[in-house]
C-alpha cells in the first residue's frame, strides 16, 4: 500500500511528488508511461522557463532537469514505461508494464497529473484532401528535438499559440521556409514575446482572422488555400490566398487528457473538460486530486509547479488527517466574460487565510476590473490593465471576504472598465 | 523613438526607446527592460537554444543553448556550427560543447545529461 500513486511523471506530477514528500509522505510512487521523467518539458527545448520559481530562464529539459534533481535526494519510487489502465474509486491503480506485467496498486491517495494533449485536425475539421504532411505542432517538436527528424521543408501554421510559434522559430532555425502563421481569431493566443522572438525576428508574417479553407496534393501536402474570416468567423469569399507548401503544423488548442478521470466516476467541469476540484486541489472523489494541465490548460509551467504543489501538500494532509472539515461550501460559477475557473468549490471549513482562483477571460479586455459577487452583493474587485484570453488570470479571495458572501454561489465576472 | 516588445519575461512590456537620448528606455516594467530595450536597439542579441546529434544515449539528439545571449546577425552561423558535432553519451547537463562559439564569449552547453 502506497500513502501516494501520483499518475504522470511530467512538471505536475514532479511538482505534487516533491511536496507530498516534502510535507512528510515516505511511501510515494510516480507511474509514467514516457522512458524518462520530464514530460512534455523535455521536448520544449527552448529558454523562458522558470523565471516566476528560479529567477532565471531554463530551457524546459533544464526545469525538468531541476525537479528530477530534488527527486533524487528522496525516496519517492519511479516506474517507468508505465501505463495506467484505470484508477478506481477505492483508490486501486491499475497499470502496465514490460517489465512488471499487470499490477494493481492499492494507494492512500492519488494525484492525477496527466497533462494535456493537442486538438488535431479532425477535431476543427479542416476540409480538403488527406495527404502526409499534417502534423500537430508539438508532434512535430517531438520529432525535431528528440528524435531528430525534420517534418517538412515549406511550413504552413494553423493556430498561434505558443507550441505554433515556437515551432514557426524552430523550423526556421533548421533551415524550413515557414510561409505564414494563421489565425482564426482577431488576436493571437500566444505570448506576445513569443510573436516578436518566433514571428517577427524572422519575418513570418501573422495572419489574424485567416482560417484555412482548402488542402490540396494527394501523396503529400502541396497546396494550402487560407482566407480572410468575418467576425462571425466564417470565410469571406473572394479573399482566397494559395501558398504552395509541403508541410502544416497545427497549434489548435489543447485537451486535458481525463479518460481515467472519467472512468474513475470523477465529476467533470464541462468549461475546463478537467476535474472539478476544491480548494485543495482534491476531486469529487476523497483522496483523489488533481493538477496541472489535466485540470486546467496553463500557459506557464511555473503555475502548473504552485498548482501540483498544493495538490501534493494536501495528499499528504489527507493521508495523515483524513478528510478535511468541510463546513459551508461556496460553488464558484463564471459570470460574464469567464470562461471557467479553478477551483470550482470552496469549502470554508478548509480555508486557512485565502484561496487564489484561477481563470481565464473569453476575450480582450483594455482597463477592466474582475468582479466576484455572491447574489448582488459584490465580495470582491480587482482591477486589471489588460486581460487576454492567452492569459491566465489569477485572483486571491480573503478567507474574511468570502464569509461575508451571502448565499452558496460565487459568479466570477469581468467587467470592462465605464468610459466617461 | 522606437517601439520595443520586450521579450525578459512573459509580460511582455511595451518599451518606447530614445536613440536621440542615450536610448532612454519608458514604458519597462522592471529594470531588465532598461537593458534590453538599449540592447535591442543597438546590438540586439539572442539566447540560441537548438539540439546537436549525440550517439549511445537514450535519443539520437541532446537539446543545447548558448550558455549567453549572442549577437542576432551570428544566430545563423552558430546553427552552422553545431550541424558538425557528434556528442557521445553519455554526457552531463551542463557540459560544454562548443567553446566561445563564432568568436564569440559564449560556449554551446548540454541542457540535459543524456
Amino acid at each position: 500500500m502506497y500513502d501516494l500513486v501520483v499518475i504522470g511523471g511530467g512538471p505536475a506530477g514532479l511538482a505534487a511528488a516533491y511536496q507530498a514528500y516534502q510535507h512528510g509522505l515516505r511511501n510515494i510512487l510516480i507511474l509514467e508511461r514516457d522512458k524518462e521523467l520530464g514530460g512534455i518539458l523535455n521536448q520544449c527545448i527552448h529558454n523562458g522557463f522558470g523565471l516566476h520559481r528560479f529567477g532565471e530562464q531554463l530551457t524546459g529539459p533544464e526545469y525538468a532537469g531541476r525537479f528530477i534533481k530534488m527527486l533524487n535526494d528522496t525516496n519517492v519510487q519511479v516506474s517507468l514505461d508505465t501505463m495506467v489502465l484505470d484508477v478506481t474509486p477505492d483508490k486501486k491503480v491499475h497499470c502496465v508494464s514490460k517489465k512488471e506485467g499487470y499490477r494493481i496498486i492499492d494507494a492512500k491517495s492519488v494525484i492525477l497529473c496527466m497533462g494535456c494533449r493537442e486538438r488535431t485536425r479532425g477535431a476543427i475539421g479542416i476540409p480538403g484532401t488527406r495527404p502526409a504532411g499534417i502534423y500537430t505542432a508539438g508532434t512535430a517538436q517531438r520529432y525535431a528535438n528528440i528524435e531528430g527528424y525534420m517534418v517538412g521543408k515549406r511550413v504552413l501554421i494553423l493556430g498561434s499559440g505558443d507550441i505554433g510559434l515556437i515551432m514557426a522559430r524552430r523550423m526556421t532555425l533548421e533551415g524550413a521556409k515557414v510561409l505564414a502563421c494563421v489565425e482564426l481569431m482577431p488576436y493571437s493566443s500566444g505570448l506576445t514575446r513569443n510573436i516578436v522572438q518566433c514571428l517577427q525576428d524572422f519575418n513570418i508574417p501573422l495572419y489574424l482572422s485567416h482560417t484555412i479553407t482548402d488542402i490540396q496534393g494527394n501523396g503529400r501536402v502541396e497546396k494550402v488555400i487560407v482566407a480572410k474570416v468575418g467576425p462571425d468567423r466564417k470565410p469571406i469569399p473572394g479573399t482566397e490566398m494559395e501558398f504552395d507548401c509541403d508541410t502544416i503544423l497545427l497549434s489548435v488548442g489543447l485537451i486535458p487528457e481525463n479518460e481515467l478521470t472519467r472512468q474513475a466516476g470523477i465529476e467533470m467541469d464541462p468549461h475546463t473538460k478537467g476535474a472539478v476540484v476544491y480548494e485543495n486541489m482534491e476531486t469529487s472523489i476523497p483522496g483523489v486530486f488533481a493538477s496541472g494541465n489535466v485540470v486546467q490548460v496553463h500557459d506557464l509551467v511555473d503555475f502548473v509547479s504552485g498548482e501540483s504543489e498544493l495538490a501534493g501538500a494536501s495528499a499528504a494532509e489527507y493521508v495523515e488527517k483524513g478528510e478535511p472539515e468541510s463546513g459551508r461550501v461556496l460553488n464558484l460559477q463564471v459570470g460574464d466574460g469567464v470562461g471557467y475557473t479553478v477551483p470550482q468549490r470552496v469549502r470554508m471549513g478548509n480555508v486557512d487565510k485565502n484561496v487564489t482562483v484561477s481563470f481565464r477571460v473569453r476575450r480582450i479586455y483594455g482597463t477592466s476590473s474582475i468582479v466576484v459577487k455572491s447574489g448582488d452583493t459584490v465580495v470582491a474587485r480587482f482591477k486589471r490593465e489588460r486581460m487576454t484570453p492567452g492569459e491566465m488570470e489569477h485572483i486571491t479571495l480573503p478567507r474574511v471576504l468570502l464569509e461575508k458572501a451571502p448565499q452558496d454561489t460565487l459568479t466570477v465576472q469581468a467587467e470592462e472598465a465605464q468610459k466617461s | 523613438m522606437k517601439e520595443v516588445i520586450c521579450i525578459c519575461c512573459p509580460k511582455g512590456c511595451h518599451l518606447q526607446v530614445d536613440e536621440e537620448h542615450d536610448y532612454k528606455v519608458t514604458g519597462n516594467g522592471c529594470p531588465n527592460g532598461l537593458a534590453y530595450g538599449k540592447e535591442e536597439i543597438t546590438n540586439p542579441t539572442r539566447i540560441v537554444t537548438s539540439t546537436v546529434r549525440v550517439t549511445g544515449g537514450i535519443h539520437p539528439r541532446c537539446p543545447v543553448k548558448t550558455d549567453k545571449a549572442v549577437p542576432k546577425k551570428l544566430v545563423p552561423a552558430v546553427m552552422e556550427a553545431l550541424n558538425d558535432i557528434d556528442l557521445k553519451a553519455p554526457a552531463a547537463g551542463g557540459a560544454v560543447v562548443i567553446e566561445h562559439v563564432c568568436g564569440t564569449d559564449a560556449n554551446i552547453v548540454t541542457t540535459r545529461s543524456i
